[in-house]
């Protein structure tokens, strides 16, 4: 809280990319991957005592061109998350590292990052399941970065809109055990936890913006597959129209990196099948219900 | 699960849902014209120079300040050093309070709770699984608690419901065999970091300024006059100050840090408890303990995990308490004796959260202290300070409650006679707060 703690602290073996001037205000554009600052690829070999991991963090402020790579060391807990490594950065050597987190229990689906290019929530990632010498981590892709690794969830969910009502919906019934009496039926929250994740791990989302993408196509399906009273025609309308179902070459990345069992890559199959369905029964005349 | 999906009784279940997602304010709505006029007809017309609050801490009693003071016609910027509900907010359990936890022990915080209860399901429909709790007493002595459980209840308000050992273990089939009895009540889960949002999207939606990522890191004082606040944009890298007619301290667990920026004291105790999220539901109502409130007596559900709680132990600091091992433990060993299932369940995360808990009359730290919240105006200190309020205290279930409050006493400070408005206020979907 002092202001004695800043500015932050660099670690001593790194050195910090020169600033330039500040850039002229508005958001940054998407950016590539970020380069090295200082430590060479070819590392001295890790040492002999205790895991000591080395963690590469991709720093951005607003108005930096483009984003580095920082390092800290640390020999951490057993069991210890990526985001435990980030919260005690945070809390203990640079305050001014910027992410989004909450929950600490990949409910809520704010801190995904990519770790060694792979998104991942990073508090659902342990530090001793990462197996490369280093650990890099990096801001989602496919979102506009704000800094560091905090991207702006803005586009991601204006594609959740793009029916023209919200596609994740609050609550999905469940079945089974007898409700108690005042509870119609049981209810829970839909999987989806909106984290990103899948978004940024779409190959074919990097290179057309447009491709309304896995979380909410998946989520489409969702209420096509249970409509729950809402309107099926704009579902299988932006289903059918070029940015939507067919652009999915199958890559299946979405369905791998979800950590909430959403399987967007199997929901987006079968509304694709839908959408074909549909159009058979109008080339036969039947219409699409 | 699949059950509700196979369509046997999907008609009552459907209009179940439906009702509930009608009653949802859609995104969509912020253009329509009928919900622009629910919103302007809350928000009273602006004074020509309002004043200008800084609310510090974007958790959820921050959010519901900001929420309440614009509506009440002030001008609100809100400071948050991360991302918003990064502190205590978003950690916290998801447990919608039906006051019975306290019913036994800590009736004002009962009653608050059950008030509350009723209200966030009107002002933010679709945010909760509104599948109830149960107490289940699985020994002699939990049993014997029954009539003081169900007294205190009643005395409180919470609504009560008496089920039979075979009746409980048909609404969940996952608890202990071995059960006595089990008592329902209307408690909920709510997603911990959602509720928050919609106060957040509401509040920016009628003109509060949320700025995150920016930390205070002095506060502008004048004499005894608080003017404001210095703050750090980390996104930025810039350093500038914000001015203020008043300054609230909202920063949870962090206020006594706060509050000796401005060199005055808040009785905050910070106390730190341990959560555990296994995969798998294993129930669908909250599951709790009916005893003393206690080590690891509560489960509930989460989408596709159960999460278990909890300990308590006083921290010095807030930050990232520590995830002490035996309390994972103790916390699994205790509820699996509800569910008996959670002894075999994955963990998937164990975590800790800080409690922002009041200490009053020289009352130690955590179980022992009531769960209630003050607001401090501390120009009325031995040493006063003016222009600069604390809430502290409270939990999630009561943000609502705490903001009217705070928003009391600031309104009282400025001579602004507005009633509070959020009881009847429908908030935003959380997704409008991630809208441009």
């Amino acid at each position: 809280m002092s202001e004695s703690t800043l500015p932050p602290i660099q670690p001593a073996e790194t050195a910090p990319k020169p600033v330039g001037p500040p850039e002229p205000v508005g958001p940054p554009e998407p950016v590539g991957p970020p380069e090295t600052a200082g430590t060479p690829e070819t590392a001295a070999p890790p040492e002999q005592v205790g895991p000591t991991v080395h963690l590469r963090i991709s720093r951005l402020r607003a108005g930096d061109r483009k984003p580095h790579f920082e390092e800290f060391e640390f020999t951490p807990e057993p069991g210890a998350t990526v985001l435990d490594l980030l919260l005690e950065i945070r809390r203990n050597r640079d305050p001014s590292l910027v992410m989004r987190h909450s929950c600490m229990h990949a409910s809520c689906g704010t801190c995904g990052v990519r770790i060694n290019g792979r998104e991942a929530l990073a508090c659902d990632t342990k530090v001793a399941g990462v197996t490369a010498p280093t650990v890099d981590v990096e801001p989602l892709v496919n979102q506009r970065p704000v800094a560091d690794l905090a991207t702006d969830m803005v586009d991601f969910y204006a594609r959740f809109e793009a029916v023209g009502f919200p596609l994740v919906r609050s609550a999905e019934t469940v079945g089974g055990a007898e409700p108690p009496e005042g509870v119609k039926a049981y209810t829970r929250f839909e999987n989806c936890i909106e984290c990103g994740l899948c978004l940024s791990a779409c190959p074919i989302s990097r290179t057309d913006r447009s491709y309304l993408g896995p979380a909410a196509l998946a989520a489409a399906a969702r209420v096509a597959d249970e409509p729950r009273g809402q309107p099926l025609g704009p579902i299988f309308a932006i289903a059918a129209e070029p940015d939507s179902v067919w652009r999915c070459r199958d890559a299946m990345q979405c369905t791998a990196v979800c950590p909430s069992a959403v399987d967007p890559a199997r929901a987006l199959l079968g509304l694709r099948r839908r959408v074909a369905f549909g159009r058979v029964r109008s080339l036969l005349g039947r219409g699409r219900q | 699960m699949t059950g509700g999906r196979d369509g046997s009784g999907r008609a009552t279940e459907g209009e179940r849902v439906l009702e509930d997602d009608r009653g949802m304010v859609s995104p969509l709505d912020r253009v329509s014209p009928g919900a622009r006029a629910e919103f302007r007809e809350a928000a009273p017309p602006a004074p020509r120079d309002p004043p200008h609050v800084v609310i510090i801490g974007g958790g959820g009693t921050g959010a519901a300040v900001a929420h309440d003071l614009v509506l009440r016609g002030l001008r609100v910027t809100l400071v948050e050093r991360g991302e918003v509900t990064s502190g205590t907010t978003g950690r916290h359990h998801g447990l919608l309070h039906s006051g019975a936890r306290y019913a036994m022990t800590d009736r004002a915080s009962a009653i608050e709770c059950i008030g509350e209860n009723k209200i966030l399901r009107r002002i933010a429909p679709g945010s909760f699984e509104e599948n109830d709790g149960l107490f289940v007493a699985l020994t002699d002595e939990d049993a014997d608690l029954e009539r003081q459980f169900l007294e205190g209840c009643w005395q409180c308000a919470v609504p009560t419901r008496r089920i039979d050992r075979a009746h409980a273990l048909r609404l969940e089939p996952g608890l202990n065999p071995d059960l006595r009895l089990a008592v329902q009540v209307p408690d909920a889960t709510m997603d911990a970091m959602r509720l928050p949002l919609r106060f957040f999207a509401t509040a920016r939606r009628n003109g509060a300024e949320i700025l995150t990522f920016t930390e205070v890191t002095a506060v502008t004082t004048a004499g005894r006059s608080v003017r404001g606040v210095a703050v750090r944009d980390h996104a930025a890298g810039r350093d500038y100050e914000i001015g203020a007619d008043i300054v609230i301290n909202a920063a949870g667990p962090w206020a006594g840090k706060v509050a000796a920026l401005a060199g005055v004291t808040v009785p905050v105790a910070p106390t730190a408890g341990v959560m555990v999220a296994v995969r798998g539901r294993h129930c669908n109502m909250v599951v709790n303990r009916l005893h003393a409130p206690g080590d690891g007596d509560i489960a509930l559900p989460q989408r596709g995990m159960t999460v278990l709680g909890t300990s308590s132990w006083p921290v010095n600091d807030p930050d990232d308490p520590d995830v002490p091992a035996d309390h994972v433990e103790n916390v699994v060993r205790e509820t699996s004796n509800l569910l008996p299932a959670l002894r075999g369940a994955e963990i998937r995360a164990s975590w800790s959260a800080t409690r922002p808990l009041i200490g009053k009359n020289g009352t130690q730290s955590g179980r022992g202290m009531a769960r209630e919240f003050r607001c401090f105006d501390h120009a009325l200190d031995d040493s006063p300070t003016e222009g600069f309020v604390t809430i502290a205290g409270g939990k999630a279930t009561t943000l609502r409650a705490m903001a009217e409050i705070t928003a009391n006493v600031v309104c009282g400070k400025l001579g602004i006679d507005r009633p509070c408005e959020t009881s009847d206020v429908t908030l935003l979907p959380h997704a409008a707060w991630y809208a441009r």
